[in-house]
């Protein structure tokens, strides 16, 4: 196989093949949920199934690329953290020429741009990946952004991304409201993932972004456990 | 004949130069040359004859210079000699040109200050609570001679930032304006416009790239962004120091002295442009660098306005005289 030849070319019918299975790979992974409120952006993450002598800990799906600025993802473990890694390079770089954080809509455009490039580049495949990008703006507002395995980069209000992410959506097309505070929109969020996983602290995970503590706080398992009751009070 | 040559491309020892395409590196390229060597820029026809006296007049003063071998002086000549009778800008006549200042300056005669330009010149900045007030005078000197007293040393790099120029005009326009074009384009990338602090950085490290290579530049960096105010001082070592007063140029000691008296931050808008006006005649009154016309600009938070586009410093000179009734003695 030579390096100089490209392996995402145009079918017939004017698809790009390659793409279309890393979405395929995308729709296998885990899913994850993102909901955007007034000053916060909540995330629900559906937990793999971590084996006795794993150590839990090193599963992350939330990672943080800059102060401002994390990503979530669905789809290759491996290609995240790669994908995570340039991001992160980046923003340094960033800070280094304009001194100045960059803000989630450059990260969200780099990244974006990143997974466009592997699908013109000869001799690599796509990344099989889809991202969240939560973060905050020039004007401090939470925006939440969604990065697809095409390099395609749009903005959103809440979606959901991973297996049976139609299903979710759905739900959250239904029952979404803007402006939502921190505690409607962690409600949300736990409500728009358990339609898709089963109601257990051991199968998910809930993170929150706010603009007054921008570090990515997950929630405790009481806490957790407190937010799945809750939803499924609201189902009896 | 030497003259036209001469007036294509002003030189300047020492201070401002005005709008000139190369960086002026003084008396080595003070005529013009027939080269082997094929350049960029310019080409014009001279008669076969002027061509090769300059030639070999050049090549001369060169050799001096470069401390050349005998034969090679003998060899650069042949070859010079049977060019045609065009002429161009070229790069200086060795195997690596941009190390001609570098070369220079570790020299042990006195062609080490060849390169050496005195900033004869005043600029002044200062941040108050009304915004910036920029002050600049405006004469060239090449010396002891005065070649322009009207040169432009506030440059306009776009609707919100302003810059100053000292040391050579050619450097501080080319980087201020392709610093113009580097905002501009973030401004369509980002969606925002680009910061002060984001502006100067991106214009000091450039300088910093070209550490070394006899970039003569000192210019300060002002504008209004999201933080407010912002006033940068940057030179062609790389140096990037952000500060409510600052002064460049030969006469910045007597502007200092003004400046630093009066200062206070709580100045008005009137009380600031004279302020800065007071310092600007002060020091082209003391130094001989500077002269000419003082203009001054202002930035506020929906960008820049010119106050004054040039006021003449020795009618400057009778009014303060007046005031400080100072005029008894001295005769108009």
């Amino acid at each position: 196989m030579s390096y100089d030849k490209a392996i995402t070319v145009f079918s017939p019918n004017g698809q790009l093949l390659q793409v279309e299975y890393a979405m395929e790979a995308v729709n296998k992974g885990y899913c994850c949920v993102a909901v955007r409120g007034k000053d916060c952006i909540a995330l629900g993450i559906e937990k793999a199934t971590v084996s006795k002598l794993q150590d839990s800990r090193t599963l992350q799906k939330v990672l943080l690329i800059d102060e401002n600025t994390c990503i979530a993802f669905a789809g290759l473990n491996a290609d995240a953290r790669i994908l995570a890694n340039m991001a992160r390079v980046e923003a340094q770089s960033y800070r280094l020429s304009y001194e100045d954080a960059p803000t989630v809509d450059y990260i969200a455009r780099y990244i974006s741009s990143c997974q466009q490039k592997f699908t013109q580049k000869g001799g690599a495949r796509p990344f099989g990946l889809s991202n969240f990008i939560c973060g905050f703006d020039q004007l401090s507002r939470p925006r939440l952004f969604q990065t697809e395995p095409s390099g395609f980069c749009t903005e959103w209000k809440a979606n959901a991304i991973g297996r049976n992410s139609k299903q979710v959506r759905e739900f959250l097309e239904k029952n979404f409201a803007p402006d939502l505070n921190r505690e409607d929109t962690l409600r949300l969020v736990t409500r728009a993932l358990l339609e898709s996983v089963e109601a257990n602290t051991k199968n998910v995970d809930i993170a929150i972004i706010s603009t007054e503590d921008r570090r990515v706080q997950f929630l405790g398992e009481s806490d957790l456990q407190k937010a799945i009751d809750y939803v499924i009070s609201l189902k009896k | 004949l030497m003259e036209e040559m001469i007036f294509f491309f002003f030189q300047a020892e020492d201070g401002i130069r005005d709008f000139c395409l190369s960086r002026g590196l003084g008396d080595v390229y003070k005529r013009q040359v027939v080269s082997t060597q094929s350049t960029w820029g310019f080409e014009f026809r001279f008669n076969k004859r002027e061509v090769k006296r300059a030639t070999m007049d050049y090549v001369e003063e060169l050799n001096k210079i470069m401390r050349k071998t005998k034969g090679e002086e003998e060899e650069n000549l042949d070859l010079l000699l049977k060019e045609t009778p065009l002429i161009k800008f070229e790069w200086a006549p060795m195997r690596d040109p941009s190390m001609l200042i570098p070369q220079l300056k570790s020299a042990k005669g006195p062609e080490k200050r060849i390169a050496d330009f005195l900033r004869g010149t005043t600029t002044l900045g200062f941040r108050f609570q009304g915004g910036i007030i920029i002050a600049v005078d405006s004469r060239a000197s090449m010396g002891s001679f005065i070649s322009d007293e009207s040169v432009r040393k506030i440059l306009e790099i776009n609707s919100e930032l302003l810059g100053t120029m000292a040391g050579g005009a050619a450097d501080c326009q080319y980087w201020e304006r392709y610093l113009g074009m580097l905002c501009r384009l973030y401004h369509l990338r980002n969606g925002h416009k680009v910061s002060v602090a984001a502006a100067s950085k991106i214009l000091a490290n450039i300088l910093y790239q070209y550490r070394g290579y006899g970039l003569s530049v000192g210019t300060m960096i002002a504008g209004w962004d999201r933080n407010g105010p912002s006033l940068y001082l940057l030179d062609g070592e790389g140096l990037r120091i952000k500060g409510d007063v600052f002064s460049v140029g030969s006469g910045s000691t007597f502007a200092y002295g003004v400046l630093d008296s009066h200062y206070r931050k709580d100045l008005t808008v009137e009380e600031a442009v004279d302020l800065g006006v007071r310092a600007i005649y002060h020091a082209t009154h003391r130094d001989a660098g500077s002269g000419g016309v003082c203009r001054v600009y202002h930035i506020h938070e929906r960008g820049w306005t010119k106050i004054h586009e040039g006021l003449d410093v020795n009618a400057l000179h009778w009014k303060y005289a007046e005031e400080k009734g100072a005029t008894s003695s001295v005769s108009r």
